[in-house]
């Protein structure tokens, strides 16, 4: 199979069965952005607070997730886990090692942002009676989502194609099921170029909507920078 | 409710930042129902850490705050309905930036008082007018100027019902002009009958409407006194000093 092969090209292109796996890709990243961010929250917050039962636990998460590669921590809860007699499939294990990876990073996203939220605004709040979740929840984090925006938004792009680690664990996504065409007619560049391109209009995509997102949320507002905000209250 | 108790009681009260800084030094002050405070002193003085700890924004060390008979200061008080109950209004405003004028008039009214979108919403639009911002209901606070910001802060302090409010140096961040604008709106509170403990060094606004003057310097409260007597006739040397510094211009 030497040289360029247009034809193969072409019907790898709008072959279904890679099409699928682009799918399969798009809907790890939106699960793992979505409970990630939600995990990441919650680390976050743990981490801000002055317990130290809340935030050393936060930040030995922070610290192993970050640490280690996904790929390791992937093959671990996959092959690793059923030792001790936890048996996942390999889609769980996807969603569960993308997702605990994902937190790791975006609670330190969320962290800053929710830094950034000047102190005065937390005060202001307390100062109407609203409650410490309360003044998270109106609040500090409505404005620390608006200052995250842009490092989110490249973290979806990270993820988009993050997720192609999978392959190794048999996760069928793009990268997994291209590999699994080259056994037919071992057209090799071809489907690589092909997946490559795939990954290339689900990361083009994203930027598109990512910037309409950004006009959205930057109209008439900005956020002053100033002290940060500490959580929990003292007394 | 009591009616000669102080609404707000400060007993020696003492505040340290950290461990070797003494922010508040014995301070005692009370503020009685209707009454009009002003708080002065040098930049520094620790007026804006008193006027925080009122309402417990600031914990103290030592010593009791009391409002409306409430312990501010004992741990099992409930301090966020304690705060429904007290205004305060801060020298940069604070409105939330993500919500329009209404949204910062209502969320306090519906979130904290449980009260119906519709109440809420007819009480926004009645201080809205009493402030004069009845046309800007719908702009977000980056589109305002900062009087308009400020008068917009006193409103949603005022949308809670409070028994007092709190001023920290209400206009010291504004452009000259637009002072007035936000001290008239304080004026007439005051003779209505607020409760209110100013810090400011508009002593233009201590004339007018205080009851009494407060003076802090260094964490204390040098002088506590009729208006009339603290203009006419200061008792200490550091306030004589700060009052020539602030008159002279
Ligand atoms: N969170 C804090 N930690 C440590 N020191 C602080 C803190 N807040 C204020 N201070 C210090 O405490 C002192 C009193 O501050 P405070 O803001 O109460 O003064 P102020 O009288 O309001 O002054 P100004 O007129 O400048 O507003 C200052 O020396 C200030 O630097
Ligand atoms: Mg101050």
């Amino acid at each position: 199979m030497k040289g360029w092969h247009w034809d193969g090209f072409f019907e790898y292109l709008t072959n279904a069965y890679l099409l699928e796996g682009a799918l399969i890709t798009l809907g790890l990243t939106i699960f793992s952005m979505i409970f990630g961010l939600m995990l990441g929250f919650v680390i976050a917050v743990m981490r801000m607070s002055k317990y130290k039962f809340l935030s050393g636990p936060a930040y030995f998460y922070t610290w192993i997730f970050r640490g280690t590669p996904l790929l390791v921590q992937l093959i671990i809860i996959y092959t690793g886990l059923p030792q001790m007699g936890i048996k996942l499939s390999v889609l769980e294990s996807t969603l569960i090692g993308l997702t605990l990876n994902e937190a790791a990073y975006l609670s330190e996203i969320v962290r800053a942002g929710i830094a950034a939220v000047p102190r005065g605004q937390v005060n202001a709040a307390r100062a109407i009676g609203m409650t410490e979740f309360q003044v998270m929840r109106y609040v500090v984090a409505p404005q620390a989502f608006r200052i995250i925006i842009p490092p989110l938004g490249n973290s979806v792009n990270g993820v988009l194609k993050t997720t192609s680690i999978a392959s190794i664990i048999s996760m069928e996504e793009l990268l997994r099921r291209t590999q699994v065409l080259i056994q037919e007619k071992f057209l090799v560049l071809e489907l690589f170029v092909v997946a490559a391109l795939y990954y290339l209009v689900m990361t083009t995509v994203w930027e598109l909507v990512q910037r309409r997102i950004e006009r959205r949320f930057g109209r008439a507002f900005e956020a002053q920078a100033s002290e940060p905000a500490s959580l929990g209250e003292q007394r | 409710m009591n009616t000669t108790a102080p609404m707000i009681e400060i007993a020696a009260v003492n505040k340290w930042y950290g461990a070797g800084f003494q922010v508040l030094k014995n301070c005692s002050l009370s503020v009685r129902r209707g009454e009009v405070v002003v708080v002065c002193g040098p930049s520094g003085s620790g007026k804006s850490t008193l006027i925080k700890c009122v309402n417990g924004l600031e914990p103290v060390n030592d010593g009791t705050i009391k409002v409306d008979g409430a312990a501010v200061t004992d741990p099992s008080t409930k301090l966020p309905s304690l705060r429904a109950k007290v205004g305060m209004v801060f020298q940069h405003f604070e409105l939330f930036p993500h919500m329009n004028v209404l949204e910062n008039l209502c969320i306090g009214q519906e979130k904290v008082l449980k009260r119906g979108a519709s109440e809420a919403r007819a009480k926004a639009q009645a201080l809205l007018e009493r402030v004069g911002m009845t046309a800007h209901s719908h702009k977000y606070p980056g589109q305002l100027s900062g009087g308009q910001q400020q008068r917009i802060a006193i409103a949603r302090a005022l949308a809670m019902d409070p028994i007092a409010m709190l001023f920290d140096e209400p206009t010291s961040a504004l452009d000259p002009e637009m002072i007035t604008e936000v001290l008239d709106v304080m004026v007439s509170l005051a003779q209505e009958g607020m409760t209110m403990m100013v810090v400011t060094h508009e002593m233009g606004f201590a004339r007018k409407v205080a009851d009494r003057v407060v003076f802090m310097d260094r964490g204390e409260i040098v002088e506590d006194t009729q208006k009339q007597r603290f203009f006419e006739d200061p008792q200490s040397d550091r306030a004589k000093l700060f009052l020539s510094k602030i008159l002279s211009h």
